[in-house]
């Protein structure tokens, strides 16, 4: 058969042309897709395959809790921090921890920074290729280039002719040097770059300006954990002592000079979002509102568990900054409740992952995942089992879960916070949306596509360089209050712990809805579970035959040459793809893994 | 003929002023001292940029993200005057088979004459198929890539030791470069951390090219100029430890005052690393000075020795003259190790010609 409709509503066709792209590149971690194309060049059929698996709940198992943020800070160095986060927060509710006001806010800086940080990142120095021709901008008139930036930016410094033409000229002798280093072997001929030279030269000078400002915006979290990447957390508070003017302060983590170096960073990192990276994405997004694929299941099936709450300790949707909820059916008039301890709402399943249930019918809650790995390809696959050619997707054919909200596969990420949030009326979204629309000129169901996606990542990235902000001024006000306390040790020691416990925590990920489910038995990690974005997005079909959310998003797209996957990348890459975080695997009473089978 | 990094700098727009600055900084960085400025500047008008093969195994692409962070030299002037990094799959343009194509191409242009940059590491079980690359096993990428090149740069504590996949009890077989069994003998420098600082990064690529030579190592392979030293010894909250001033619990009075960490866990006694005395992002701080004890993130098998925040039952109030192998299992270079930075030496010397001369 090589039709046949999914039940979430996409017409799958295999016939066509059968295009691989293995590695994906520009992603964190290890990826393989394959598409089949009709004679059109349409996408008709779409396969997302995760191609590693590092096994660290696993390791896990026996662990003392409180060294677990170390270790799974270490699934993604990418979004770094957002794991150990995650995870002291997983620890502190099966202890029954609360968490000083000032840790709060210091956490919330440090994971705000984290998406100011890698939203920044992603588009400059993973996506911005996918849009932006860097020989095309050899071509460019640097005062064309310089009128564009005082037109789209009047309050960026840089912008003058000169120094985009030295830019250019640096730019040119690299690619007449004939070693193009990272730009090599890229679709520079391929007719679905849009945009004229001079903009294609503002962009390159910002992929450039970014590389170096990048670096400053993390340094909040060296401040406040010492390094970056991976900074470092604790469980009751954060480790980092306040002392602003008593003895020895100088010495002290956090004093007066540290707080104003963090508070010059914020400035820098919000003007540096509202000059640059905002206007190039309403000017990039001008020249390429007309190429609207990549949808998906983003205005069908959207999830977000919210973060970043105001208050310490309340995990209340309505203490939350960041919107939670889940949007089914593409009806965003309800937005559901999410309750992550709710056994019927998130379930895993595997019948076409590679791991093994007993009865693969059915989806099994974090709190009672079984995970047996399970490597084999299905009978049509192409090739040899360490040799693939072509994958066979009516089998097994993803290191990646297939987790389900309600039965329902979800899109998560910035773009499904902001459906949710608009959906449910969240002011400050709402005015973002609305502003880029009009800015745009173009209606909201311009949304629901892989430029809605990227446009929404750049938004959250300026809400979130602006939130840092509110937050370090509750801090100091705090502070000034006469409140300097940052951890709570009273049930540090594990002598005053409770023999078996359980708890679940979660963050928004700058890719999307992340949480870590744990139990503690006897002081020790019994079992650790993490559902992941990636794995959300990322996911293979599940036992009823739903696609994820990358495989939606690919169908029905056209491809100007098949054999260069321009817009493939640039679908996928509207996600900022985490494979490392992706891949997970444990048992719940942690069963050593079995050998794995290749058939 | 492949044009110098000062031909590229200087054709790139850059002043012969911001070049020597370039230089100074970089002898800096080095801990050289000033007069090192001009041999370096010398280096970078004569050398053309060698290739680089950066290639990603399991890992967590902290090593990266770290290299980025580099304030000086800055990530974009490696990447675009010192370097030609022709493979890396984190942040090039080409996907598929068109990046798959420069692995080959790299190696038929450069043959025995590129730098195999490493980052995670491969696993063995499950027939390496927990790492995929292209449909095979990233084991065959990185074997092949290491018998045509001619020097190996360790990235991190995955490359170098295993890191956290290989933790008890390693499910996946993850396996640092050196012990890949068939592994093409090729000299190897070992820059661990998790993830290493990111100018100890780049002052590690900078000494490589500027003098043609792997900078000297210790027995295990990583370079003296960083990792000579324990973290304890030059920490700047080292008279707290020696006055008996310790922090008892986090956020009490003497974490308020800085005092030394070793209570609450802190193995920067036993830990060979930079991070008291480079620091981190820009030398602004290292973990110790945020509060939190060091937990020996460049030291092999680190993750198994036991939690973060049990303290070191096993020192006695050494002193910094304390024998490294006492404490740490280090040594002072062997014979080894001179030979390995030998053949080093020679290699990217000849990778230079060779490069010349296409």
């Amino acid at each position: 058969m090589t039709t046949m409709q999914t039940p979430n509503g996409f017409n799958l066709d295999t016939s066509g042309q059968r295009v691989v792209v293995d590695p994906v590149t520009r992603i964190e971690g290890h990826m393989r897709c394959e598409v089949n194309v009709d004679e059109n060049n349409m996408i008709r059929n779409a396969v997302s395959t995760g191609t590693m698996w590092r096994g660290l709940e696993v390791i896990l198992k026996g662990r003392d809790p409180r060294d677990a943020w170390a270790f799974t800070q270490r699934i993604c160095g990418v979004c770094t921090g957002t794991h150990a986060l995650t995870s002291v927060r997983a620890v502190e509710d099966a202890l029954g921890i609360d968490i000083p006001e000032n840790a709060n806010s210091i956490r919330n800086i440090m994971q705000l920074s984290l998406q100011v940080h890698d939203h920044l990142v992603h588009f400059y120095h993973l996506h911005a290729l996918d849009w932006v021709n860097p020989v095309n901008a050899l071509k460019a008139d640097p005062k064309a280039t310089s009128e564009l930036q005082q037109a789209v930016s009047p309050h960026h410094p840089m912008s003058s002719p000169g120094y985009f033409r030295d830019v250019q000229n640096r730019l040119k002798k690299f690619v007449e040097s004939g070693q193009l280093g990272p730009f090599k072997n890229g679709y520079w001929t391929n007719p679905a770059y849009l945009l004229p030279p001079e903009a294609d030269l503002m962009a390159v000078t910002h992929y450039l300006e970014a590389l170096d400002f990048q670096k400053e915006i993390m340094t909040t979290r060296t401040i406040f954990g010492g390094k970056d990447t991976h900074p470092n957390w604790l469980v009751g508070g954060v480790p980092c002592a306040i002392n602003i003017d008593g003895d020895l302060a100088a010495g002290a983590p956090i004093n007066m000079d540290r707080l104003n170096y963090v508070s010059g960073v914020i400035d820098r990192a919000m003007a540096f979002v509202k000059n640059v990276y905002i206007p190039d994405i309403i000017a990039i997004g001008k020249f390429y509102k007309g190429w609207l694929y990549g949808g998906g299941l983003s205005g069908k099936s959207v999830l977000a568990y919210g973060d970043i709450p105001d208050r310490a300790n309340d995990y209340s949707a309505s203490n939350l900054m960041m919107p939670r909820g889940a949007v089914i059916n593409g009806n965003l008039k309800e937005v559901h409740e999410v309750d992550l301890r709710d056994p019927e709402q998130i379930q895993e399943f595997v019948p076409h992952s590679w791991y093994s249930y007993p009865d693969e019918k059915k989806g099994l809650h974090p709190w009672d995942g079984i995970t047996e790995p399970n490597y084999v390809l299905g009978p049509n696959a192409k090739g040899t089992s360490t040799n693939i050619a072509e994958i066979d997707e009516a089998a097994k054919y993803s290191w990646i879960k297939a987790p389900r909200w309600r039965g329902n596969a979800m899109e998560v990420g910035p773009l499904a916070r902001y459906v949710v949030g608009y959906a449910s009326g969240h002011e400050h979204i709402t005015e973002q949306i609305n502003r880029t629309l009009r800015a745009l000129d173009v209606p909201v169901d311009a949304l629901f596509s892989t430029l809605g996606r990227t446009a929404a990542r750049a938004l959250e990235c300026e809400w979130a360089a602006e939130m840092q902000r509110y937050f370090m001024d509750k801090l100091i006000a705090n502070i000034k209050a006469g409140d300097s306390s940052t951890a709570n040790t009273e049930k540090f020691d594990p002598k005053t712990w409770p023999t078996e416990v359980k708890g679940v925590g979660f963050t928004e990920a700058p890719r999307g809805a992340l949480a870590h489910w744990v139990r503690i038995k006897d002081t020790k990690i019994d079992n650790y579970q993490c559902v992941v974005p990636t794995t959300w997005n990322g996911s293979p079909r599940d036992n009823e035959g739903n696609i994820g959310a990358f495989e939606a998003s690919l169908m029905n797209t056209y491809m100007e040459r098949p054999e260069e996957p321009v817009e493939i990348l640039r679908t996928l890459h509207s996600f900022d793809p985490c494979l490392a975080c992706s891949t997970h695997v444990m048992g719940p009473d942690g069963e050593e893994m079995a050998e794995i089978k290749v058939r | 003929m492949t044009e110098t990094f000062y031909d590229v700098m200087r054709r790139q727009g850059i002043t012969r002023r911001s070049f020597l600055k370039f230089c100074s900084l970089t002898a800096a960085a080095l801990g050289l001292g000033p007069s090192f400025a001009p041999q370096i500047a010398h280096a970078m008008e004569t050398k053309p940029r060698i290739p680089v093969l950066w290639l990603h195994g399991l890992e967590c692409t902290c090593c990266s993200e770290s290299f980025i962070r580099s304030a000086h030299p800055l990530a974009k002037d490696v990447i675009l005057s010192m370097i030609s990094l022709d493979y890396d799959d984190t942040i090039m343009a080409a996907a598929g088979h068109q990046a798959e194509a420069i692995v080959e191409e790299t190696i038929q242009k450069y043959d025995g004459n590129f730098i195999l940059a490493c980052e995670g590491n491969p696993p063995l079980n499950q027939e390496g198929m927990s790492c995929i690359i292209a449909g095979k096993p990233y084991l065959e990428q990185l074997k092949k890539a290491a018998e045509h090149c001619k020097a190996i740069i360790s990235w991190g504590s995955c490359a170098s030791w295993g890191c956290v996949q290989a933790a008890r009890p390693n499910p996946t077989q993850a396996t640092p470069i050196h012990k890949v069994p068939g592994l093409a003998p090729k000299p190897i420098i070992k820059v661990p951390g998790c993830p290493p600082i990111a100018e100890v990064m780049t002052a590690v690529i900078t000494y490589i090219l500027t003098f043609e030579r792997f900078p000297e190592l210790d027995r295990q392979g990583r370079p003296k100029m960083f990792y000579s030293q324990r973290i304890h010894d030059k920490c700047y909250r080292r008279p707290h430890f020696d006055a008996g001033q310790f922090v008892e619990s986090f956020d009490d009075e003497g974490a308020r005052k800085g005092y030394c960490l070793y209570k609450v866990g802190c193995k920067g006694p036993t830990t060979y690393n930079a991070c008291s005395t480079v620091r981190w992002n820009g030398g602004l701080s290292f973990p110790i000075q945020s509060g939190h004890p060091c937990f020996g993130c460049s030291e092999d098998g680190f993750w198994d020795k036991g939690s973060f925040y049990d303290r070191l039952t096993d020192i006695h109030g050494f002193g910094v003259e304390a024998d490294a192998d006492k404490i740490g299992g280090t040594a002072a270079a062997v014979v080894g190790a001179a030979a390995a930075a030998h053949a080093a030496v020679s290699a990217v010397k000849r990778a230079r010609q060779k490069g010349g001369e296409s």
